[in-house]
């Protein structure tokens, strides 16, 4: 047996031990997936965070960061093992992180020792939920138009103005945050700092989408305090930084084109509603070929995901990879929130009836219609592809 | 295994790019056509192919063959669609030795197909679409059987050595079991084959069989037990048509591309217009998502994994997509000069069409997903 046999034994093993029954469910709704942090409420499901304490004492909530700042320090294969060990067992996610998918890499690379040691711990263990502040009322494609300012008060900056479509900064412990430390450059003026959302000047305001659900906020800041110790990288550098992170964004938001572990409810759902027909067949077979073209992109898909993260564990990912993923799982996860509801008729379309769930279809539908615009619009990911990869010239 | 090639696999990457580019560029096709060559390929390439150590790739070592899998057979075979070269490798080297291996008729084939002196065509469809029907009837005659019934689209059928032939010894077309194959050597009594020049140049072949006796060890595998070894061919034959497609298809992207940086208008290349760029990057994400769907599905048949059931067919459908997507905007991106026969970019819609409708198209591929997915 090969040394990556045994960790795969062992693996097996341990999951089949320590993932609670219920964490083997897929998750049902947003409030049933686990985001951590100081305000998480466990109450009505404690075995998210039996899980998750399971999982990171382990330091398998971030296999492949260092032990060191939390992590379970994984090879490459290791990790894959163990991503295929849960997918056997349909394991859930332990832990919806922006601090890991977003926020952990562009601190493991620009940040001091310092820093790492105090925040990635605490991320990894699901102790503190981070919101990502980027985005303002004049400054979304073009973000590094961004206004909110950062005067240097000597030890410390002081921060004034607006951000928006902060995803779940009503509940975030800590936000990673561009300000403006330069206004005489663009891209060259902004720093990348970090601060508690508890912050005396720190205040957020929930905005209503078309979803009926309110997952992003205005976050507004008037006059907060933030400790240079708070500065990641180097002042006037934190557009390097926001890139960086922007590409790990772009892979966190491609996984949504990816289809759930066991189960497909896409196909499931059409069967459930429409029927075969003698021959074995969806009874309407205009709807099923839509189905059945959708399905190779989507297995192609997922071909693509698997290819991907083996690519860039191993560097050989082109850096500007992750606009490409972005894209196509983010138009992919669109196409399948259609079907679903062409599949749905009018069941589908009750919006607060138990038997929908509460409008669970309709609303993931309308929810899905954000996922090509936020973390950078598919025009602005086509327009990364064709200059980094394709090589094309600017206007 | 990680998503992508090896270091060995690179290596004979690099040494098939170099070697095909030289041998065969799409110059090769364009004389094989202007010149009427009656074969629809060279036999001098095929035996520099074999040369190469190509023809042997899935041949056992201990049959004097390279021993490798689908990953590399797919490596060349990308390298042979990047260039459009007219190759008898896909049949002969890939779904022919796939079927012949283990069977009696290896050691007789085998050697021929290594010196690059032999080379086989697969008689698989019935009708101008590939169905999993099999209708031509094989009925015991004496020691062996007597064939009789139709054949089309068999790529270089009128000169091959041998063909593989895919017959019913028992039940109704429609039926799974009750196939067979055979090894039916050139030149049989009763055989013969129309030629046909298809759409891309190739030739292929409608083939009439009126009762081809054959002895018993024509046979491949078992009578009546056939159906298995034929998916196997496909599964192969459809792994590697997808490899050539992404070549098709990478190649019509890459001379695209090039375009896009060289041509101007307005004063400025048109490639810097923001709706080619859109056009393009779309483009690159198709064949980058086809191009993992291929992998894996050549990666899941080396590994002998039931779930290459799927991944097959999700290559061999998106490979079609991505690849029609390609030659499409590669003509409507060069804009006038890419309808000229003089430029490349044509044939390479050309070489696509041909290839998707080979061994089942992508609604055909997707309609297969769909039934195993029970819907």
């Amino acid at each position: 047996m090969t040394d990556l046999d045994t960790f795969r034994a062992e693996t097996r093993a341990w999951l089949e031990e320590n993932v609670p029954a219920s964490m083997r469910e897929p998750v049902r709704s947003d409030s049933d997936a686990n985001w951590g942090g100081r305000k998480a409420d466990y109450s009505k499901n404690p075995d998210q965070k039996l899980y998750m304490d399971r999982m990171a004492s382990r330091g398998w909530t971030v296999p492949d960061w260092p032990k060191a700042y939390g992590g379970g320090g994984l090879s490459p294969a290791e990790s894959k093992v163990l991503r295929e060990e849960m997918g056997r067992i349909t394991a859930r996610n332990p832990l919806n992180s922006f601090g890991i998918s977003m926020l952990g890499p562009a601190l493991l690379k620009y940040g001091t020792e310092e820093q790492k040691l105090e925040h990635l711990p605490r991320i990894a263990r699901g102790e503190i939920r981070w919101c990502q502040g980027y985005s303002e009322p004049n400054a979304g494609s073009d973000l590094a138009g961004l206004q909110t300012s950062a005067e240097d008060a000597g030890d410390h900056y002081i921060v004034n103005g607006q951000k928006v479509w902060t995803s779940y900064a009503d509940k975030a412990d800590w936000i990673f945050c561009l300000v403006r430390t330069d206004k005489t450059r663009k891209q060259g003026g902004i720093s990348f700092v970090l601060f508690d959302m508890d912050s005396p000047g720190v205040s957020t305001k929930p905005i209503l989408l078309i979803s009926g659900y309110s997952p992003f906020c205005e976050t507004f800041f008037d006059n907060v305090k933030v400790p240079k110790a708070n500065l990641i990288y180097e002042e006037n550098k934190g557009w390097d930084v926001a890139k960086y992170l922007l590409g790990h964004e772009r892979e966190m938001i491609s996984g949504m084109g990816l289809a759930g572990p066991g189960g497909n409810p896409l196909i499931d759902g059409a069967v459930a509603t429409i029927g075969l027909d003698e021959s074995g067949r969806l009874a309407d077979p205009i709807l099923r070929a839509e189905l059945a073209l959708f399905e190779v992109r989507a297995k192609a898909f997922g071909a693509m995901s698997e290819r991907f993260i083996d690519e860039l564990k191993a560097g050989q990912a082109h850096p500007a990879q992750p606009s490409m993923m972005k894209y196509y799982g983010t138009e992919l996860n669109k196409a399948r929130n259609e079907l679903v509801m062409a599949a749905g008729g009018s069941d589908a379309l009750e919006w607060e009836s138990e038997r929908s769930g509460g409008g669970g279809k309709a609303r993931a539908w309308l929810r899905t219609k954000a996922n090509s615009i936020e973390g950078g619009t598919s025009e602005v990911q086509l327009n990364i592809i064709a200059k980094r990869i394709l090589d094309l010239p600017s206007a | 295994m990680p998503l992508y090639l090896n270091d060995e696999q690179t290596m004979l990457r690099d040494t098939a790019r170099d070697f095909v580019a030289d041998a065969a560029p799409v110059r090769h096709l364009r004389e094989l056509r202007d010149s009427k060559n009656p074969d629809g390929f060279s036999r001098d390439l095929w035996k520099q192919f074999a040369e190469m150590g190509f023809t042997g790739i899935l041949i056992g070592e201990d049959q004097g063959g390279l021993g490798l899998g689908h990953v590399e057979a797919g490596v060349v075979l990308e390298e042979i669609g990047r260039n459009l070269t007219p190759s008898p490798f896909l049949a002969t080297a890939v779904a022919a030795v796939e079927a012949l291996k283990g069977s009696a008729q290896a050691e007789r084939r085998f050697p021929g197909i290594l010196s690059g002196e032999t080379i086989a065509a697969l008689a698989l469809d019935e009708g101008a679409k590939f169905r999993d029907t099999v209708g031509l009837k094989a009925e015991r005659s004496g020691n062996g059987f007597k064939l009789t019934g139709t054949k089309q689209f068999v790529t270089h059928g009128h000169v091959a050595d041998f063909l593989i032939v895919s017959a019913r010894t028992a039940g109704a077309a429609a039926d799974a079991e009750g196939v067979t194959l055979f090894a039916i050597d050139k030149g049989a009594a009763g055989l013969s084959a129309e030629a046909e020049r298809l759409a891309d140049s190739s030739v292929a072949a409608r083939l009439t069989l009126e009762g081809v006796e054959v002895d018993a060890d024509a046979v491949i595998g078992e009578v009546d037990g056939g159906r298995g070894l034929l998916d196997r061919l496909l599964a192969a034959g459809r792994a590697g048509a997808s490899a050539e497609l992404l070549g098709v298809g990478a190649g019509a992207m890459d001379m695209t591309v090039g375009y896009l940086k060289e041509r101007k208008q307005f004063g400025v290349t048109i490639g810097s217009f923001q709706a080619l760029q859109h056009r393009a990057a779309h483009l690159y994400s198709e064949l980058e998502v086809a191009r993992a769907a291929v992998l894996k599905a050549q990666q899941l048949l080396d590994a002998a994994d039931p779930k290459a059931d799927e991944a097959v067919p999700v290559a061999k459908a998106m490979s079609s997509l991505a690849t029609a997507l390609s030659v499409q905007e590669g003509v409507q991106m060069h804009g006038g000069i890419g309808m000229t026969d003089e430029y490349d970019i044509g044939f390479y819609m050309k070489r696509h069409r041909v290839l998707a409708e080979m061994f089942g198209d992508a609604n055909y591929h997707a309609d297969k997903l769909a039934r195993a997915a029970g819907y």
